[in-house]
């Protein structure tokens, strides 16, 4: 009873603390400021995106671009995250064997033939609409991680649609590995050429071409592939975790 | 004041509520789960829900009335005063990013407790407790 009564209480004053701190900020009030003399990194952000980066999405030019080396560390903490889950839900061999069976039980029964003809059909083009939206992630909204992300839910739909559906982990580490070594290649490429890691290159092109933006689309293709095995193998090490057999 | 302007303000103000109130309203029922629930799982699904309202706010944060996404598309590549803050959406999208690795890696050791302990309920993992 004591301890329902200090929960409403925490609940009251961290939802009051943070409705009155809110209302400093009116919603909708325009806080960027005046683009072409920007003051706000908002404001330069808006007026460079398209002047001198050419590149049409300037949340994409920020991500890639602007804050590039702050996606390289998030990019790290995605890999960290899952190799620290394929280490935390690692079994021996001598394990699994004296568990009984490789097969994995994800799927007791067998999938009916709707499913399993429709997962065939859509999986190619979950795979295109992936790919489509991380290549053009400095045109239209989306990018290298809602790609990945797109591509994930593909394997997923195959995960749970057959029960032998396996991927190739080798491909996948070596995927995995190289796009994000060709990205800090890409970073180490200006800080020789350029003098700081990361640096675009000049030749931007033409704002709203699929080739613009120097070095972004380049980025983030790696960006999206990396997310991609990535989320897979997360999948796949959740999708083959069996429960202990009594 | 005209009857347009006060319109506009009512309208304005209602937003508010509906925006920082939802994602307020988020962060709490995120809080109380993490705070009361037994089971593991939940608890996730708390810190899940938490993310979630945080994301909301800070979105919501970055809004400007009436103005348009930040992308450059043909026809819109002289709008620049008339765009939205894209600063908030970029930290947004990498904290959705980090948001999956903590959820990934906090269920993982969910699985990995319930495997030891045969139990993912908090009230039965007394193996810590004096």
């Amino acid at each position: 009873m004591l301890k329902k009564i200090f929960v409403l209480f925490l609940l009251t004053v961290t939802g009051v603390a943070l409705w009155q701190s809110f209302r400093h900020a009116p919603f909708g009030e325009n806080r960027v400021g005046d683009v072409e003399n920007p003051e706000t990194v908002s404001a330069f952000y808006l007026k460079h995106s398209p002047e001198t980066l050419h590149t049409a999405n300037s949340v994409t030019a920020i991500v890639v671009n602007f804050r590039g080396f702050d996606t390289l560390g998030e990019v790290t903490v995605l890999f960290l995250a899952a190799t620290g889950l394929a280490s935390i839900l690692y079994r021996r061999k001598e394990d699994e064997e004296e568990e009984g069976g490789h097969l994995p039980v994800r799927v007791k029964l067998k999938s009916s033939t709707l499913v399993r003809t429709g997962a065939k059909i859509l999986f190619p083009l979950i795979l295109l609409l992936g790919i489509y939206v991380f290549v053009h992630g400095h045109l239209t909204p989306g990018g290298g991680f809602q790609g990945g992300a797109i591509i994930a839910t593909g394997f997923l739909l195959m995960f749970i649609t057959y029960k032998r559906f396996n991927v190739n982990h080798k491909i996948m580490v070596w995927l995995e590995s190289l796009s994000g070594l060709a990205f800090v290649l890409i970073g180490l490429y200006g800080l020789v050429a350029y003098g700081s890691f990361l640096q675009n290159i000049p030749w931007t092109g033409r704002l709203n071409d699929l080739i613009s933006g120097g070095l972004i689309p380049l980025i983030y293709i790696f960006i999206g592939i990396k997310v991609a095995t990535e989320l897979t193998n997360v999948l796949d090490t959740l999708m083959n975790t069996k429960p202990r057999k009594k | 004041m005209n009857s347009f302007q006060e319109v506009f303000i009512r309208y304005r103000e209602l937003m508010e509520i509906a925006v920082y109130g939802v994602a307020i309203l988020l962060i709490l029922i995120g809080l109380y789960a993490v705070l009361t629930k037994k089971h593991l799982v939940k608890v996730v699904i708390g810190l899940s829900i938490m993310d979630a309202g945080v994301n909301l706010l800070f979105v919501g944060v970055g809004y400007i009335t009436n103005h348009t996404a930040p992308i450059f598309s043909p026809g819109y590549e002289d709008a620049a005063d008339k765009m939205v803050d894209p600063v908030p959406q970029a930290l947004v999208l990498t904290a959705i990013v980090i948001g999956f690795a903590v959820t990934a890696l906090a269920l993982s050791l969910v699985i990995r407790l319930y495997r030891h302990h045969k139990t993912a309920n908090i009230e039965q993992l007394n193996s810590l407790r004096w």
